[in-house]
């Protein structure tokens, strides 16, 4: 069976300085395939790459059989393969819910429509509010997103990318500046989610990485030095000494 | 919680514009017949405000060169008359006709740009539009034109008296803000606000902001073009300086004064700047002086201009 992604060769340098050299690795449908590595080994640069925000040097991604590496990021949502941000980005000046709206607004039809309120729109509220609920959101609907506290933040960014209804969803540092019950709260929501998503996870909290991952790349220096199940990737000598000397 | 209302009414809209419907008849009464005369110009640069909120307040756009759009359908209104075509509703097609390829054209370019560069480029669009009709002398150059008499709506000689003009003005404004304060709550113009407040977040739910932000710069221009053939009408006149940088930068005064992106404060921007301009020149030849104080005090002091202060002061929401 073709995996849901496949990325092939990537590069990515700015100047001298290769961030992303040569990585390759594939996502199955259903998987949740953690990537790890120490700070500065490329982990956002190859999302923005994964995602579209950014262009490759050298390289092939295909997503779902087809080539996508020319397609833009919108385009790429549109086709199931949606992001969330380390840095939270969002909408301050809307409310949660509007927010989220928003997501479902962009693949709900044309969004070339000038008179009819959109906030009168049913429909759009009531898939919204659903994603909402999802993370936990309901009483925060109608509050402005740039009133909300940051672990509250972390949940709307999932909930906005959630309404994207993503086939796969990258996770960049979900739990980036969470602790305590917001962190077991968002790796609930993401346990929640093993399954029905498929989802690449970058992640910093390494207790989150072993619980819900089915396979763990290794990045370092923007090469992948190893790649397995959990255990594999734990008892590897050359990952301890890259990266879990740190807290192993 | 509770969902807020949906559609807030727009009590403060719906006073401004009862006392605008008032003035003509205030004004005769008070024996001061001038005072329609500059109540039209308040309309007109209250449609003109209006549409440039939708690109500046709405959709972060700053033009620096709206003052263009205003210049091209008073242009048409001129043309026409030359030609024997007296017909407001036709002048008005014409002004679109006219102002939108060209807005098309320079709104692709310009929305290649962000932030100072959009400026700049819209400044430089603005210039060469006046500089084109400085130097056309076939429509009378630098001296502009002067009409002969007001347009015809359906044969009729309405416009003819100031009354007459001013509610015709009155009415196009009040199309215009009702027809843009529909527009800013829906899908569209929520794509528009989103893309102003993340035009990153946006693309990552699948949007691609430009198609957007060119619809709404076209149909910015094109209610400007049709404040431009009131502005005709109001001055028998039609001249370059209508599209002079001075005059794109008074209409970014006038909104940021009234409250960027609230329609209802580019009408009471509009209307403030021009009682100023006329209360404080009769005063003082250095009215500018007085008019720059308070500008300096409202950006400092009420970020959301004169809208933002007036919420504030009633503790209501708008």
């Amino acid at each position: 069976m073709t995996p849901l992604l496949a990325v092939h060769d990537l590069h990515k340098s700015y100047g001298a300085l290769a961030v992303t050299n040569g990585v390759s690795f594939t996502v199955a449908e259903g998987e949740l395939h953690a990537i790890i590595g120490p700070n500065g080994a490329g982990k956002t640069t190859l999302v923005a790459q994964l995602s579209g925000q950014i262009a490759p040097d050298r390289g092939r991604i295909d997503y779902a059989g087809q080539d996508v590496t020319r397609l833009d990021m919108p385009g790429r949502v549109r086709r199931g393969l949606a992001r969330s941000f380390q840095i939270t980005t969002l909408l301050p000046g809307l409310s949660a819910l509007e927010n989220v709206a928003l997501a479902v607004q962009a693949r709900a039809g044309s969004s070339f429509r000038f008179f009819r309120p959109a906030a009168a729109e049913r429909a759009l509220n009531a898939e919204a509010a659903d994603a909402l609920a999802e993370v936990g959101l309901t009483d925060r609907a109608y509050r402005l997103a740039g009133a909300l506290s940051h672990g509250e933040r972390r949940q709307l960014e999932l909930a906005v990318a959630l309404a994207t209804r993503p086939r796969l969803l990258l996770l960049d540092e979900p739990l980036a500046g969470t602790a305590g019950e917001e962190a077991e709260r968002l790796v609930a929501l993401i346990d929640r989610l093993k399954g029905r998503v498929s989802m690449v996870l970058i992640e910093h909290d390494m207790t989150a990485v072993f619980a819900l991952a089915d396979r763990i790349s290794v990045l370092v220096y923007g090469e992948i030095i190893a790649g397995g199940a959990p255990d594999q990737v734990r008892a590897n000598p050359k990952v301890r000494a890259a990266y879990l000397g740190e807290d192993a | 919680m509770s969902a807020p209302r949906l559609l807030t009414r727009p009590v403060a809209a719906l006073a401004l514009f009862a006392a605008l419907a008032a003035l003509p008849p205030v004004a005769l009464a008070l024996g001061d017949p001038f005072l329609v005369v500059v109540g039209g110009r308040m309309l007109v640069f209250a449609i003109a405000a209006l549409s440039l909120d939708l690109i500046l307040g709405y959709g972060a756009m700053v033009s620096f060169g709206h003052a263009a759009w205003l210049g091209l359908g008073a242009y048409a209104v001129g043309v026409l008359m030359r030609w024997g075509i007296d017909d407001l509703a036709l002048q008005v097609l014409a002004a679109l006709a006219v102002a939108l390829p060209v807005a098309a054209l320079t709104g692709a370019i310009s929305l290649r740009t962000r932030g100072i560069y959009f400026i700049m480029i819209t400044l430089a669009f603005g210039q060469m539009a006046y500089f084109f009709f400085v130097s056309l002398s076939a429509l009378g150059g630098d001296d502009g034109m002067a009409l002969t008499h007001r347009s015809t709506l359906a044969g009729l000689r309405l416009m003819e008296t100031d009354e007459g003009l001013y509610y015709v003005t009155l009415a196009a404004l009040a199309l215009a803000f009702a027809g843009l304060w529909a527009l800013v709550r829906s899908r569209f113009g929520r794509v528009l606000v989103g893309t102003r407040e993340n035009a990153l977040r946006m693309q990552a739910v699948g949007f691609r902001p430009f198609p957007f932000q060119l619809t709404a710069y076209l149909i910015s221009a094109g209610i400007c073009a049709v404040a431009g053939v009131f502005l005709a009408n109001q001055a028998l006149y039609v001249s370059p300086a209508y599209m002079s940088w001075q005059r794109s930068g008074e209409l970014i005064v006038m909104v940021i004064l009234g409250g960027i992106g609230n329609l209802t404060g580019a009408v009471a921007g509009a209307v403030v700047t021009i009682a100023l301009e006329e209360g404080l020149a009769r005063w003082s030849d250095h009215w500018r002086l007085g008019f720059g104080l308070l500008l300096v005090l409202v950006v400092l002091y009420s970020p959301g201009g004169l809208t933002g202060l007036a919420r504030r002061l009633t503790g209501g929401r708008e």
